[in-house]
């Protein structure tokens, strides 16, 4: 299996060729190699796990990007039943950048919303890259009222580099379809759980992220701003992303710290990638627990706890 | 001091001969759009437009407000929130000293200035970006004090208008600077709930994590003539589009054009269509003849 292996897990690959070449080897001859190839699979779990240790805020957001990362509709069919794919923003268009849909999960009906990129080049224009446009929020708003209306939790997955900046989208008002839900989100009438499952790209990641709960994928990122654009403006310099990736806290280990995420979900060692399985497994169960908290409270002490979390964002200090 | 003025009895002394010109520096003032040079005190008497060719320059919190409001009718709401750099965030300068210079140029704590005041007699509340402390941007102290200002409007039933002029959120503060788009957007549903009305003026520039929060979420948007008014900046949408953009894109005449705002108005208007606005809005008697 191709895994595409990033720059920092070179010594990874190199071990995993060396495995590969064994295999190949112990098909022709009848010598039994199958021991050494377990030695070594072990060595490179072991070596996984110590590089994966201690990973740099710009190695994880890397990570977040990597090329095979599952994306939102992969958790969907490997997380829900039943999903029905709706369209369109009943405006102006359908944007294939935003999908959503109602479906189960585990049997209980929901309502699922996510930013979604394209694996091949092909399809990465068509998502353009994960990158909405005002009708992408407008939708995703649509679909969300639905929900309220038919008293269906909304479970979204955060995954994008940022609002699309175009031409098209600024005459649409992407500033403006980005507002409208987060003021529209802070009052629905009904859970609202947010997942950053790659890239939580600033106000385009926001625009659907904010809600009862936020969840973050152990190596998903989530910014105001992208390292290299923070760089480019602060250093002068793209070159310095991995600092600003650092001075920006994006990973999800520092937000939780910060108390600005509620919970990071694990990823199975080397990433989501590496077994997506077992990883849609683990979130759909932090999903479920989730749900069954939140539908716990009524709807009054739902919308009250959530408008004071929102409250809650920041930190000042007053003298005079 | 030198060993003559040492020697000058200290009722012929001259204190701060330095600072002392006979032209005072700021006396003309060069149009950036027509070149005119402006006798200082005219361009402030025309609320900082400029009286050829209607240019309007860019005007500090305080301009702003004392331009807007009844004369002596201020109150200062939450002067005393200070930025705090929970982050120790550090790029080619500390986080600290960037806030401790805007401090000093600009002689406010932070990006917003919040007040209570009358407008034509009618009691409102006003909160306006100060564009020059870090490009007007938001972090948890304008988040906090726009939340505040909102809740005094709702608390005391009073028009809550915002004049925006900023980049975006705030860079130093990452995350934290993100959510007060959530913040501030929030509060206004309870506004919104209440009928409390909020007129946002867009001023040059509102941009990103402002322009994508309250300052989209007005009852009514009123923009000042050829502002800057988008969600991403100019040179990221050439970048990402690779083509030059076409004049006049991202500005108030454009966003109008695509239905985004309201209306345009001159800044020497403003405060009379304000009025007249919010009396209708309040079902108060006409302000205005």
């Amino acid at each position: 299996m191709n895994l595409n292996f990033l720059e920092f897990e070179q010594p990874i690959a190199e071990l995993e060729a060396k495995i590969e070449e064994l295999r190949y080897v112990g098909d022709d001859t009848e010598i039994n190699i199958s021991d050494e190839i377990n030695r070594l699979q072990a060595k490179s779990r072991e070596l996984t796990a110590s590089i994966f240790n201690k990973l740099s805020s710009w190695q994880i957001s890397q990570l977040a990007r990597h090329p095979q990362r599952p994306y939102t509709l992969d958790y969907v069919h490997k997380m829900f039943t039943h999903f029905e794919e709706l369209h369109g923003d009943r405006a102006f268009a359908d944007d294939p950048a935003i999908v959503g849909g109602v479906a189960r999960l585990q049997g209980e009906p929901v309502m699922v919303i996510g930013q979604q990129k394209g694996r091949d080049t092909k399809e990465k224009v068509l998502r353009n890259f994960g990158m909405p446009r005002p009708e992408g929020y407008r939708k995703a708003l649509r679909l969300m009222r639905l929900a309220e209306r038919f008293s269906l939790p909304i479970l979204t997955f955060i995954d994008t580099p940022g609002a699309y900046p175009g031409v098209d989208a600024e005459e649409r008002g992407q500033s403006e379809a980005i507002a409208r839900n987060l003021l529209e989100m802070s009052q629905l009438k009904t859970p609202i759980i947010c997942t950053v499952i790659g890239e939580g790209g600033s106000g385009g990641a926001l625009a659907i992220g904010v809600g009862d709960k936020t969840n973050m994928l152990q190596y998903s990122t989530y910014s105001v701003i992208s390292p290299e654009g923070c760089a480019s403006i602060l250093w002068k310099s793209a070159e310095k992303a991995a600092d600003a990736a650092e001075a920006l806290g994006i990973t999800a280990e520092r937000l939780s710290e910060l108390g600005l995420i509620e919970t990071v979900i694990a990823e199975p060692l080397g990433g989501a990638h590496r077994d997506v399985a077992k990883m849609a497994q683990t979130l759909s169960q932090q999903l479920l627990e989730d749900l069954q908290g939140l539908q716990k409270l009524s709807t009054d002490d739902l919308l009250t706890q959530r408008y004071q979390r929102f409250m809650a964002y920041g930190q000042i200090s007053e003298v005079s | 001091m030198s060993w003559f003025e040492k020697l000058l009895p200290a009722r012929i002394r001259t204190e701060n001969k330095k600072t002392r010109r006979t032209v005072p520096e700021g006396l003309w003032q060069k149009c950036p759009v027509c070149q005119a040079v402006l006798y200082r005190a005219e361009l402030e008497r025309s609320l900082n437009v400029c009286p050829k060719c209607t240019h309007h320059f860019r005007i500090s919190a305080r301009e702003r407000l004392n331009f807007f409001l009844d004369p002596d009718s201020q109150q200062e709401l939450n002067a005393t929130c200070q930025p705090v750099d929970m982050l120790k965030f550090k790029d080619s300068k500390k986080y600290k000293d960037r806030i401790s210079q805007a401090q000093k140029t600009t002689k406010e704590n932070d990006a917003l200035v919040s007040v209570t005041g009358t407008l034509h007699g009618m009691a409102v509340v006003v909160c306006a970006f100060e564009f020059g402390f870090m490009g007007g941007s938001m972090g948890s102290v304008v988040g906090e004090k726009f939340v505040r200002a909102a809740n005094h409007a709702l608390e005391k039933n009073l028009p809550f208008i915002s004049f925006a002029a900023s980049g975006g959120a705030r860079m130093q503060e990452a995350l934290f600077s993100l959510m007060q788009m959530a913040k501030t957007s929030a509060v206004l549903a309870r506004l919104r709930n209440k009928s409390v009305p909020f007129v946002s003026v867009l001023t040059d520039p509102t941009m990103g994590g402002v322009s994508a929060s309250f300052a989209m979420l007005g009852d009514v948007h009123i923009a000042e003539p050829n502002a800057l008014i988008g969600f991403a900046g100019p040179r990221v949408i050439e970048q990402t589009v690779r083509e030059t953009l076409p004049d006049g894109f991202q500005r108030s005449e454009f966003l109008q054009q695509h239905g985004a705002i309201d209306f345009i108005v001159d800044r020497r208007e403003l405060r009379q269509r304000m009025a007249n606005l919010l009396s209708i809005l309040t079902h108060q008697p006409a302000l205005i003849s």
